[in-house]
């Protein structure tokens, strides 16, 4: 039997016996590969010290404790009645009216909301525009061309705005049980992460492999439905408007 | 011939895939496993609570060896576990829900891996104290064996930054877990044998940075 090639002595050593047949016999026989595979062992046995360190017991309780409030909501796909939504604007209303007349240092008051009605509108229409401007990222990916690598740099940076300015959103719709809105918030902070995440450039494989999720989760699908219900929410919202104005 | 051994190292499967699963314990962890994964899909959060707090330590230590610092293990045990529950619906109920978290939390850790490559930040290197220090084979820690030994995890360290990340991904996985090479081919996506020359690759740096180290001539 020729001597051992390194590669030989490698899949020897992990037990990768079918790449090695009578490696064992060779090395009980011939010296210089038994000196070769114990140069071999030293350097890996040392590697052996690339250790992790142990986490504490209650590493796994600390893990849930952060996961837990971003675990999306399993539920079916389905609209929350309005009356949510209107309790929930209260709550972002006062969120952003505090905001915005209180300077960042201060601790954040709430304020009392006169109309629940304009809060749930302003909501509708902060939520539809973040809709509006994921499906633009999610677009640009859905509709490039799937042979050829695609540059996806502006889109992260909008993706990451997009993951920054959710958290509100997500975090209202949880408040109100409107599972839907929460769910596909979630969702969509998920694929906005994956594209950061993302190489800036990408291949066409892995640019199917988003494709294809997106397809499975149907998100696409899902922000067009709750997008439209917005939008025909506003409309309806801007008319009652105006025909109060006219009387 | 010194120190040598002839007969391979024995092939040390990870517990959490395969070592003792044949053993009526780890078969009763399954089974509970199994039973939390049902009730974690019908939306009871304590279910998947469990798992959580069954599986993560296993996986920071993976996590850990992948990126070589313990805030980014950490980050990807979370985010594996979001991703698991995600895809909770995909788990085929046969497969062991350990093997199947290992593979997601070896691609989160891929994927960071590359998203500080692409950022080129340079991984930091593991900061624990001891834990990190190699120890060197049937040598008494006398004062120059611990200065070597420092020497040895400062090199190794510096190594396995210079592997490439399917080099890194692909050694922890065979060095560290014990994966075949055809498991570590279907993390990596490749096939098992682009698998082994990673792994092979991987050795050929190690064995550079440390051999005049490790040498017994030294």
């Amino acid at each position: 039997m020729n001597h051992l090639n390194e590669e030989r002595l490698v899949l020897h050593y992990y037990g990768e016996e079918n790449g090695v047949p009578g490696a064992a016999a060779h090395l009980e026989s011939c010296g210089v590969c038994r000196e070769a595979y114990a140069s071999l062992e030293r350097v890996l046995d040392a590697a052996d010290g690339f250790s992790a360190p142990q986490p504490a017991e209650d590493f796994g309780s600390r893990i849930w404790e952060r996961i837990a409030p971003r675990l999306p909501a399993r539920r079916a796909f389905v609209a929350a009645p309005v009356w949510r939504w209107a309790a929930a604007a209260g709550v972002l209303l006062a969120a952003l009216l505090a905001g915005q007349f209180y300077p960042k240092q201060q601790p954040v008051r709430t304020v009392a909301v006169a109309d629940p009605q304009a809060g749930e509108r302003l909501l509708r229409l902060a939520v539809g525009d973040y809709l509006e401007r994921s499906q633009m990222v999610l677009a640009e990916v859905a509709n490039a061309n799937p042979h050829r690598p695609l540059d996806i740099s502006f889109e992260q940076e909008r993706a990451a705005d997009l993951v920054a300015e959710s958290r509100l959103y997500r975090q209202t719709a949880l408040r109100t049980g409107d599972a839907a809105v929460a769910g596909l918030l979630d969702d969509l902070d998920r694929v906005m992460l994956d594209i950061t995440h993302s190489p800036a450039r990408l291949t066409p494989a892995e640019l199917e492999r988003l494709r294809d999720r997106l397809d499975s989760e149907g998100i696409l699908f899902k922000i067009r439905v709750l997008g439209a219900n917005v939008r025909a929410e506003q409309a309806a919202a801007a008319r009652a408007s105006g025909a109060e104005r006219k009387s | 011939m010194s120190g040598a051994r002839a007969t391979p190292r024995s092939d040390r499967r990870r517990f959490l895939l395969t070592a003792g699963e044949t053993g009526s314990l780890t078969n009763s962890r399954m089974e509970n496993d199994r039973a939390f994964v049902a009730k974690a899909r019908s939306g009871d959060t304590d279910a998947f609570r469990a798992l959580v707090e069954r599986h993560s330590r296993v996986l920071f230590r993976l996590a850990f060896r992948m990126t070589g610092n313990a805030e980014d293990a950490e980050d990807v045990v979370q985010e594996s576990f979001l991703r698991a529950y995600r895809q909770l619906d995909k788990f085929d109920e046969r497969a062991s829900f350990g093997t199947w978290m290992y593979r997601i939390a070896a691609n989160c850790s891929l994927d960071l891996v590359r998203l500080r490559k692409r950022r080129n930040q340079a991984p930091v290197v593991a900061e624990g104290p001891d834990e990190s220090v190699p120890e060197l084979p049937s040598l008494a820690p006398s004062p120059e064996r611990i200065a070597l030994s420092g020497e040895v995890r400062e090199r190794l360290a510096a190594a396995m930054n210079e592997l490439s990340e399917t080099e890194r991904v692909a050694f922890v996985l065979r060095h560290f877990e014990g994966l075949r090479l055809e498991e570590i081919g279907e993390v990596l996506e490749c096939q098992p044998g682009a698998a082994k020359h990673s792994v092979f690759r991987a050795v050929q740096k190690l064995r550079r940075a440390l051999e005049p180290i490790v040498s017994p001539v030294r």
